[in-house]
């Protein structure tokens, strides 16, 4: 600005390096130690410059914990859940913003209110949801005496199918789909729309529909990559849900989850091979740490703007 | 709710839009939440049949246990200390990155890097700096034998786990206390500083209370996130122990439920967590203004 304080810029960048120490050092710690063999990586003090057992450790790591397929299954679910998200986002905000009807304020709170209810709170009944998913509706069809009803007219047992979610991508991705700051995100946005374009779309005879995929979708290009971002990260990262309900782990084990299998130490007796967890916990931490890195703008953005 | 003044009247074709969401929300939160709410007021027999109605007798073995006071305990000290030290750290940086002398934008870019990494990863990379024989700190050891051991020592563990847990919040706090200082007038700053208040002076009297609103939203932010998604970093370092020294709420909630199998407690623990989930979100809806910066 416009007085010249030397002393407090010097402070100010020594402040800003440490910050940047503390923030950078744990991940450096991290990568050095993925580095070395394991003589070295277990001695008091460690040393803090890479050794030259980078590829060897890092093929061990990703052979031994079969991260190949992990990695995949980790994409997949990322992906899904994020495009799931801002499609369910954005086709939940136009019903609200762009229709008229009764219930829709309602409907509007019902999705904000899940902010709420993080799975953590609900996490066992949601497990029980998982393992049988049309059960909700069943109780309800018993609840309403619609069973009972079918039973004596026609003699048949009203039974929905069993349905199991656990040890399935759709079980992975499903119950993270539904999205409270994705849907106000969109909401906002859809707000800031003008109204004469939605005027002109339909003085030209384009239905609903139409408005929507030829307009505002396009439009709505800088909120999908921020939000795409935001839960790319949130998607890749998760853990307890995936823990919970995938016990087939050769088959459907994210990457995230696997860094409980790795964890070295006394506890399981064996050798505390620190190198190689260190090595894989590198491996999962790296994809979203580069969406974040690359798509930082669009990143921040999003974070900002969906407030939670 | 302000709506559009040009609508669609198409109805059905707003409740197919709509529906997938609906059924989503009813399945997967609703229909939990309520049936966490029924299991915590009645009992599984342990032959099978219909769960029975007990009224508050989950509520009241949950109160008595001292296990559950001491995880509420310890959750509460984690939540507060995290969140002081990653909110106090990362205003700090946010001010002075906000002064932008020649590189800010170098650390702006870095300081993001923490959020992208996943709790349990975390969780397991402070392990490993933080391990009494190996890793970083392990030095103090040899230095002092047996200072530091959070394997062993409980207040090692709340330690570990609440550096861990603040260590991965600051980025979060960051972005939100650059972009409310980035949000204030510039034009006010020049004022103040044509009228002779120095840098101190300024950050004192004018970019820390109009940074209010967001200090308040982040106050609640990090509580809540302390308390609700901490699972990852204590499963992966601590594991709840030693001797349950880190044995957090939502932690002891997973145990209870899908080790202890005890689904009516586990049930009831939930509906405590959430109420307090709840009114933090009110309170913040109630009394913080929302307000949404276009960087």
């Amino acid at each position: 600005m416009v007085e010249r304080t030397p002393i407090l810029n010097i402070l100010t960048h020594l402040i800003l390096l440490t910050g940047l120490i503390m923030l950078l050092v744990p991940l450096w710690i991290v990568f050095v130690a993925s580095t070395h063999d394991f003589r070295t990586v277990n001695t008091v003090p460690m040393t803090l410059w890479p050794g030259n057992q980078m590829i060897e450790n890092y093929t061990l790591a990703w052979n031994q914990s079969g991260f190949g397929p992990k990695m995949l299954n980790s994409f997949i679910v990322a992906i899904g859940v994020t495009a799931g998200k801002i499609a369910i986002a954005a086709i939940s905000a136009y019903s609200i913003v762009y229709f008229n009807y009764r219930f829709r304020s309602l409907f509007f709170w019902m999705i904000f209110v899940t902010l709420m209810l993080p799975l953590e709170v609900r996490i066992v009944p949601t497990y029980a949801v998982a393992a049988n998913v049309l059960r909700p509706y069943q109780e309800l069809l018993d609840l309403v005496g619609l069973t009972s009803l079918v039973n004596t007219v026609a003699g048949i047992r009203l039974a929905l199918p069993e349905w199991s979610m656990l040890n399935s991508y759709t079980g992975l991705i499903l119950p993270l789909i539904a999205t409270a700051t994705g849907t106000f995100l969109y909401r906002q946005f859809y707000l800031t729309v003008p109204d004469e374009l939605a005027e002109a779309a339909k003085m030209d005879g384009a239905g609903p529909l139409r408005f929507f995929w030829d307009v505002l979708l396009p439009l709505s290009k800088t909120n999908m990559a921020a939000l795409g971002t935001i839960m790319f990260v949130y998607a890749w990262n998760q853990y307890l849900w995936p823990l919970l309900i995938v016990t087939d782990i050769a088959n459907y084990g994210t990457a995230v989850m696997q860094l409980q299998r790795i964890v070295p130490g006394p506890l399981f007796g064996e050798p505390p091979r620190w190198h190689i967890a260190m090595a894989g916990t590198l491996m999962v931490m790296t994809p979203p740490l580069l969406v974040v890195i690359f798509m930082q703008r669009w990143f921040v953005r999003g974070l900002v703007s969906t407030d939670k | 709710m302000t709506g559009k003044r040009v609508t669609f009247s198409n109805t059905w074709l707003a409740g197919l839009l709509i529906a997938p969401q609906l059924i989503l929300v009813f399945t997967f939160f609703y229909w939990p939440a309520g049936e966490a709410l029924y299991w915590s007021f009645t009992l599984e027999p342990p032959f099978g049949g219909e769960n029975q109605w007990v009224g508050w007798q989950n509520f009241k073995t949950v109160f008595e246990d001292p296990l559950y006071w001491n995880s509420v305990r310890i959750s509460v000290i984690f939540a507060l200390s995290s969140t002081v030290l990653a909110m106090g750290i990362a205003l700090v940086l946010a001010v002075f990155v906000d002064r932008r002398l020649p590189g800010y934008q170098a650390y702006r870019f870095m300081y993001f890097w923490p959020y992208a990494v996943a709790a349990p990863a975390v969780g397991l990379a402070f392990r490993f700096i933080f391990a009494p024989d190996a890793g970083f700190v392990s030095a103090l050891n040899q230095w002092y034998p047996g200072i530091w051991n959070p394997a062993r020592n409980g207040v090692d563990a709340v330690i570990l786990i609440t550096l861990a847990n603040a260590w991965s919040m600051v980025a979060y706090n960051f972005i939100f206390f650059l972009a409310g200082l980035q949000s204030i007038p510039r034009t006010l700053t020049e004022a103040a500083a044509m009228d002779g208040s120095g840098v101190l002076r300024r950050i004192a009297d004018i970019q820390f209370p109009l940074l209010a609103p967001t200090f308040f939203f982040l106050v609640v932010i990090n509580l809540t996130d302390s308390f609700v998604n901490s699972f990852g970093i204590v499963d992966i370092t601590t594991a709840g122990g030693p001797a349950r020294a880190t044995d957090l709420m939502v932690y002891k909630i997973y145990s209870d439920g899908f080790k202890g199998k005890d689904y009516s407690l586990a049930a009831a623990q939930s509906l405590v967590l959430m109420l307090l989930v709840i009114s933090l979100t009110f309170i913040q809806f109630r009394f913080v203004e929302r307000r949404v910066h276009y960087s």
